[in-house]
């Protein structure tokens, strides 16, 4: 059944020239920060004499187009998350998926992975043109993928976030706007802690864990704290779906 | 074992203290029509949100076939088809689109899905609207769809808030068709504020104001109580009240200005030829004689009218 919600989802995103223009928008900008990295890359890797200044293709051009793609997604997600549930609450829709078969958290979960679906095309797309590098370097496709995965639990926290603001509010602007201002002082939390990184708060910053995976680790710790981050604000949508069931 | 196909025990709904909807229970048989009667924010919507499970009744349950809503939401919903009084439906989509999202969302099987929706359109008279996007298609067309999206999973009950709301007379006369004919093989229940239209599809009427309901009952019972034994007479030289009663049959004579008089008479006796032929012979003028009916809204107004005048 959150597989039915979540087709349900990409058919509206795709109903609209609004996924479409989304998708080919930020392509387009992933695409010239692609170029630009390569073209860079020579530039910087001629300069450089000794072995110890030189870095692979794949590190530095990877890290210049995930590191745009983490920062366009601030903007991206909430605009595309801002209307799963403020929308339906606006045009009253909303009773047609709460008196089908399914239970709350199913709706939930299948808008959520309907969102996710979208973005993870542009994640594979990235993960696709990067590798197109192979065809004359021999690239790393373990940094890759730990890049590909940091990005997927990196958008899955802004949609999971996104959904929650959505369910709170009847004006998807609104939604919108928190959760734009809510993502961005997570993701910058850490720069008021720079100088006491072991700080609790600092430890709560997306970018904080986002950065061990753009750096081509892959740490539970960070796995573990994303997942806690998408299945809190997860939760509390369903519940504030249940609240208005009980509060009418 | 009954087979209701809904049951409503004690449905109560209290919004911040006042209590919308009271002590609400009333049962429904498979291949009935009822029909909900109330003036404005008397709680129609309300019940009929607590019965689809959109609203949990702050007191009492709902069954629906025998199967709590409470405790198995999931099965009882499969039940239903429900359209409220706002159209759920998502406009940029279109038709074909919109409804196999209905039919897959409530659970038809992947192999019936085509076949589901094409049912549902024939129904519904929507067929050559197929590949039109929602958004674009008229009021009456639109709550066509509305109520496609309610019947596509051939539910055991069909709740339908005010589905003739905004449409033309010949839509009006359509979907009541429509209803009756689900009426036939599922349980449906509707809500209005239009009388006859009760009087035309429904077999049960309730009637709900201030939350409690007020009437429940047979539409029969409802039409005996409009046409009582009564006549309306009209002549131009009236006699006197003493005059009227000597006929047989007569029990109460009340007189209405201009010429007018409404006459009881006792059951099983006709005396509207005793009239006739005495006031030929007295040369009373009689020219008009007429069963005197209540109208609907007149038992309507007299049911809420009394529930307000007990508090």
């Amino acid at each position: 059944m959150i597989i039915n919600v979540a087709r349900k989802e990409l058919k509206s995103v795709f109903a609209s020239p609004m996924g479409w223009v989304i998708l080919a928008l930020l392509m387009f900008a992933f695409g010239t920060y692609y170029l630009n990295g390569v073209n860079d890359y020579f530039a910087v890797m001629s300069g450089a004499m000794r072995p110890a200044e030189r870095t692979g293709v794949t590190q530095f051009v990877a890290q210049t187009v995930y590191g745009l793609a983490s920062f366009i997604m601030l903007f991206a997600v909430p605009l595309l998350s801002m209307r799963l549930i403020s929308e339906e609450r606006r045009s009253q829709t909303l009773p047609f998926l709460f008196s089908a078969p399914i239970s709350l958290t199913e709706i939930v979960l299948g808008k959520f992975f309907g969102l996710v679906a979208f973005l993870s095309i542009l994640i594979v797309f990235i993960a696709l043109m990067l590798s197109t590098l192979n065809i004359w370097a021999d690239i790393d496709f373990g940094f890759l993928i730990a890049n590909s995965i940091g990005l997927f639990l990196l958008v899955g926290s802004f949609s999971a976030l996104g959904l929650y603001f959505s369910s709170l509010t009847q004006q998807p602007v609104v939604a919108a706007i928190l959760t734009f201002v809510a993502l961005f002082a997570l993701m910058i939390l850490d720069r008021f802690f720079a100088g006491d990184p072991s700080n609790t708060l600092a430890s709560l910053s997306l970018m904080r864990h986002f950065q061990s995976f753009s750096s081509g680790l892959i740490d539970t710790g960070d796995i573990a704290y994303f997942f806690l981050f998408i299945v809190t604000f997860l939760t509390l949508t369903v519940r504030r779906l249940d609240a208005d069931r009980l509060r009418g | 074992m009954n087979n209701f196909t809904v049951e409503a025990i004690e449905l109560t709904r209290l919004y911040g203290g006042r209590e919308a909807v009271s002590n609400v229970s009333f049962n429904l048989s498979k291949g009935e029509v009822l029909g909900f009667l109330g003036p404005n924010g008397a709680g129609k919507s309300t019940t009929m949100k607590m019965l689809t499970g959109n609203l949990a009744p702050s007191n009492g349950s709902v069954k629906i076939c025998g199967i709590d809503m409470m405790e198995s939401p999931k099965e009882a919903k499969a039940l239903i088809g429900y359209l409220p009084e706002m159209r759920p439906l998502y406009k940029e989509l279109t038709v074909d689109e919109y409804l196999t999202i209905a039919a897959r969302l409530h659970r038809v099987s992947s192999g019936n899905i085509k076949k589901a929706v094409e049912v549902a359109k024939e129904r519904c008279g929507l067929g050559h609207m197929s590949k039109r996007l929602i958004e674009n298609l008229s009021n009456g067309y639109q709550q066509r769809v509305g109520i496609a999206q309610s019947i596509i999973h051939n539910p055991m009950v069909v709740i339908l808030d005010e589905p003739t709301v905004g449409l033309d007379p010949i839509q009006i006369r359509d979907i009541r068709a429509l209803i009756r004919e689900l009426g036939s093989d599922h349980s449906v229940i509707i809500s209005t504020h239009i009388l006859p239209e009760v009087e035309m599809v429904c077999d049960q009427v309730q009637i709900i104001d201030k939350g409690k309901l007020v009437f429940n009952g047979s539409i029969d019972v409802l039409k005996k109580q409009r046409v009582g034994n009564r006549l309306l007479i009209a002549m131009n030289n009236p006699p006197s009240i003493d005059v009227m009663l000597k006929i047989p049959g007569i029990t109460e004579v009340e007189a209405l200005p201009s010429g007018l008089m409404r006459v009881r008479f006792a059951d099983d006796v006709m005396p509207a030829e005793a009239i006739v032929q005495a006031a030929v012979k007295n040369n009373w003028g009689l020219h008009q004689i007429a069963p005197d009916q209540t109208s609907l809204e007149d038992v309507f107004m007299q049911l809420t009218y009394q529930e307000q005048a007990a508090f």
